[in-house]
């Protein structure tokens, strides 16, 4: 380059102002306001600590456990406290560890990876933590008022259900984790669309990171998963607090409900915990055999394949219930088939490994770790899954031994190996290599020494969960020695901690890209600035590090799209989903208390409920309400003062879209799928019971009224009529008729909703009496609540027309008001389809 | 602006298919065999169901096969390069997803002819 002096000072000179406003707008709040910050930079790094909190806390008590177990008759920990003991390790590690940590790790690192600012809405991850920490705190807390769930992690009822057998415990269990749940479902929705819609121009869907393809096939597989347990969760809890029998077989009900709602959630849930990981031991893969993953196309056949067998396996937990042999035999066979792709993804990264020339570091020694104790797992998982085998096994030490290498080792070794790797990314620093062998070494043999044993504890008859064991059952040694191995795998876990704590002012940054990686996230400069990366390249590999000559350096010098913040607004770009074209420079809202109130609100509902405080729930649940609509109203569909900007390298994009192309309506979307989800469990609930009784309805319960149900119907369709009119003349320009329409739509929904509860009230159903009247007035509710909901939104959209949010140029509320009511009308249609037409069926 | 060309073979839905066969097939033989032990007794042939998992398994298995078929012809294995498909073309990402969609046909295949065992080796609802 032979550029004069002059212009290559004005060249620097734009580059400083532009690195200056792109500060200024990503930059972090400072003092107490920091903690207004919803970038993922700062959100990421809550978020993992705070997972890694809850799991040092369940660690204790996992070492509480093994010192209780280490000899016979111990008396270290009483009974009814080792059951919370056991309870709450299982509970934490699950819901409060290896779930968050993966939506941790995603948020943290995903917009890195795809070249984006920030993930599209920034404060929903924001909101999601909140709630995370809130619900995981009240949870944890528990155990210092000796108030904790005793009842196991899967909570089966009768024990659960029995106020006299359960306490509060069983109440905080249910409302707190629902309210946990409600952030991994927003967590889901916002990877879902960060992955389809936040990509780089060029990023093909051939050639997007195979971290992205398992967070997408995870997201989906949550949005599935989780509403289930929600569905159960309900039911759990109107029987505990108001006695609706669902549970109850002397009233109709049936504690099999429970296990089914839950495995329904339970198994995938053990795939959602182990995909997110192994994902990231295929992107370390790679980097260490300095070579492309061997086998990509093979990875998305196992990450697409094992999210969809993972939903035929539930039944595999309820092997000894007593269910029909054919039964138990398509879930056996669904068990051994998704040993297919699952080991498919090992033998792709062995054969990587084999074909590169392996560089030997600590995050490789963990994948190695993650290959011997994940195929371990694996094989006895082969093994339980043949019935007949796990009636030998099942609730004995053999299982906890398989648990425990399935998610140890596809679960939190890839976690740490992620650590290891990615440590550089967040910090700007790498973790000792030293300490890292010595990590390493002591929580493999130190995991292997406790859990091995316990294969054949459990082999000689050990159940699990006992808090004792009598003298000469030959448990003696076994136990012992799992007890020592459980220690030194918490002090390689402890020297982790402290590697990760201490200062490291002394040490000076990694250089760029430390490991040689080939993916995007390794543009970062070390340390990182907040707005992710300078500038948004194209991409036209998979490895563009490795493959794209000089992209490093044309991003750092902001060669490439969206280098600037000309109007000091927080950008990215949205493509397509297939293809990644640019068409969209999306503004995403920066620093607000507004989510941590949300969440605090919300979260207020589910704490005050579990105490019965019903005066503090309906107010809290109101601010919650009210803080929600602040947010909407004030962060979400902001009209921009120009309809489009120029984003660099001559393009042109618009600001502001609407409808399927908006990434508003895909949330939106998607969030009504979960909400489906959870509908078609209490469906599946009405017609579980017909299954198990000879008479559904029962003769001597009433049914709901067809009459109202027929008049709710109406009501309801014609509500959703006239949202969908209101959206189409609001595009054809017709304020007034929307707002007319609306005013009448919400009208319509309040009086639907009332129909569908009076359909219920007037013939006298009974919720107490039996299951039948139970389970129709959740349906009734569920339904009625839906409409209330609707009429909310309607009337958000009216306020938003007359307000001038909402035009019919920049219509993003009404469009996805319309798709709820969408998803709206399918409901009402099916509710009082089953509820009118089944009993006259039956 | 260029847009994406929205024929059907280059979506995700497509990739998915398969599998959601598979799913279909396993939730229909695990419904009728439950309800039908159910409602007609520990003791009972399982004759019926026999008979509508093999329906339900043959109609899986030609519905994947189609599929199969069509994705192979979508991954033009024949005609062109095999894998990495990592190229930045619109061939490329045709390919890549016309041979992903196989490999899962090819699962789900094995995974329905997996689920549908259980009713040639038991024959009553104990």
């Amino acid at each position: 380059m032979n550029e004069a002096p002059a212009s290559r000072e004005s060249e620097l000179e734009r580059r400083r102002g532009q690195e200056e406003r792109l500060r200024a707008a990503w930059a972090t709040p400072k003092g107490w306001r920091y903690w207004s910050a919803v970038n993922n930079t700062e959100v990421g790094v809550w978020y993992t600590s705070t997972s890694f909190a809850f799991m040092l806390f369940a660690g204790v008590l996992g070492l509480l456990i093994r010192t209780q177990l280490a000899v016979p008759d111990n008396d270290f920990l009483s009974g009814p406290f080792y059951n919370q003991v056991f309870t709450l390790h299982g509970t934490v590690m699950m819901f409060l560890f290896a779930v968050p940590i993966f939506e941790a790790v995603a948020i943290t690192i995903m917009p890195q990876m795809l070249a984006a600012r920030d993930l599209p809405f920034p404060r929903l991850s924001a909101f999601g933590y909140w709630c995370f920490l809130i619900g995981g705190i009240f949870v944890c807390g528990s155990i210092f008022f000796g108030a904790a769930p005793d009842g196991g992690w899967f909570m089966y009822p009768p024990l659960s259900t029995d106020p006299e057998q359960a306490g509060i415990g069983a109440d905080i269990w249910l409302l707190g984790l629902s309210f946990i749940e409600v952030a991994s479902i927003a967590a889901a929705v916002e990877l879902i669309v960060g992955t389809l819609k936040c990509r780089p121009p060029g990023m093909r869907i051939n050639l997007i990171p195979l971290y992205a393809w398992y967070i997408l096939v995870v997201g989906v597989m949550i949005v599935f998963a989780f509403p289930p347990l929600i569905a159960g969760d309900i039911l759990f809890e109107l029987e505990r607090m108001f006695d609706w029998p669902f549970f109850d077989p002397r009233r109709g009900g049936d504690p099999l409900l429970w296990q089914h709602l839950f495995w329904i959630f339970g198994h995938p849930e053990v795939y959602i915990i182990f995909l997110p990981a192994i994902a990231v031991v295929a992107m370390i893969v790679p980097t260490f055999a300095q070579r492309p993953i061997f086998g990509y196309s093979w990875i998305v056949l196992a990450a697409v394949g094992t999210g969809f067998l993972s939903f035929g396996l539930w039944v595999h937990h309820m092997f000894a219930t007593g269910l029909p042999a054919v039964s138990l035999g398509f879930f056996s066979a669904a068990s051994e088939a998704v040993a297919i792709p699952t080991g498919v993804q090992i033998f792709v990264f062995i054969a990587t490994l084999l074909l590169g020339r392996v560089v030997s570091s600590v995050p490789m020694m963990f994948v190695w770790g993650t290959l011997a104790v994940f195929v371990l797992g694996g094989l006895t998982g082969v093994m339980v899954a043949l019935a007949p085998f796990d009636w030998q096994v099942h609730d004995s030490y053999f299982i906890v031994a398989h648990l425990h290498y399935t998610l140890i080792g596809g679960g939190l070794f890839p976690i740490v190996a992620g650590i290891y790797y990615f440590f550089p990314l967040v910090s700007g620093r790498k973790l000792s290599d030293r300490l890292g062998k010595w990590v390493f070494w002591l929580m493999f043999l130190g995991f292997n020494i406790a859990f091995l044993p316990m294969h054949l504890s459990g082999l000689r008859g050990m159940p699990r969960r006992v808090f004792t064991y009598p003298e000469g059952l030959g448990l003696e040694q076994l136990n012992l020695v799992s007890t020592i191995g459980a220690f030194v795998f918490a002090a390689g876990f402890a020297l982790l901690v402290i590697d990760v704590l201490r200062p490291r002012r002394g040490q000076p940054y990694a250089e760029k890209n430390p490991w040689n990686a080939g993916t995007l996230e390794w543009l970062i400069e070390m340390p990182g600035e907040s707005w992710g990366v300078r500038s948004v390249p194209h991409i036209t590999s998979r490895y563009p590090l490795w493959e794209q000559e000089g992209l490093a350096r044309d991003v750092a010098e902001g060669r490439c799209y969206l280098p600037d913040a000309e109007e000091g607004q927080r950008e990215t770009l949205i493509s397509t989903t297939i293809d990644a074209h640019p068409v969209q420079c999306l503004r995403v809202p920066g620093p607000t208390f507004i989510t941590l109130w949300a969440a605090l609100f919300t979260g207020g509902v589910f704490v005050f409920a579990t105490f019965h405080w019903w005066f503090a729930t309906l107010v809290s649940g109101v601010l919650a309400g009210a803080a929600i609509l602040r947010w909407l109203w004030t962060g979400t569909a902001v009209i921009p003062e120009k309809p489009e900007k120029d984003i660099g390298l001559g393009l042109r994009l618009p600001l502001y879209m609407s409808g399927p192309r908006s990434v508003g309506w895909w949330a939106m979307f998607i969030t009504m799928m979960g909400d489906m989800a959870a509908f078609a469990s209490l469906v599946f609930g009405y017609f579980f019971y017909w299954t198990i009784h000879p008479e559904f309805p029962p003769a001597d319960q009433p049914d709901p009224s067809p009459l109202w149900l027929g008049l709710s119907l109406l009501l309801l369709l014609g509500a959703w009529a006239l949202t969908l009119a209101a959206r189409l003349r609001n595009a054809a320009g017709h304020t007034f008729t929307l707002r007319l329409a609306l005013v009448a739509g919400t009208v319509l929904s309040l009086l639907g909703g009332a129909a569908l509860l009076l359909a219920g009230w007037l013939p006298g159903l009974d919720p107490t009496s039996h299951v039948y009247p139970a389970i129709v007035w959740v349906l009734l509710i569920w339904t009625a609540v839906h409409a209330v909901l609707g009429a909310v939104m309607q009337l958000y959209c009216i306020a938003g027309s007359i307000a001038g949010r909402l035009t019919p140029r920049f219509d993003i509320d009404i469009w996805n008001v319309t798709l709820f009511w969408h998803f709206m009308a399918l409901t009402a249609l099916i509710t009082v389809a089953v509820l009118a037409l089944f009993p006259m069926a039956a | 602006m260029a847009f994406e060309s929205r024929s059907p073979r280059n979506s995700l839905i497509v990739l998915s298919l398969g599998p959601t066969i598979w799913a279909a097939h396993f939730l229909a033989s695990y419904v009728v065999a439950a309800i039908w032990c159910e409602k007609a007794g520990a003791g009972a042939e399982l004759a019926p169901v026999q008979l509508l998992v093999l329906v339900f398994t043959a109609a899986a298995l030609l519905g994947i096969g189609w599929l199969g078929i069509a994705a192979w012809r979508h991954w033009g294995y024949l005609e062109g390069e095999g894998p990495p498909h990592d190229a930045d073309t619109d061939e490329e990402r045709g390919r890549f997803l016309g041979f992903a969609t196989l490999l899962l046909c090819g699962l789900s295949f094995v995974a329905v002819i997996y689920v549908a065992l259980p009713v040639v080796f038991i024959a009553d609802c104990r």
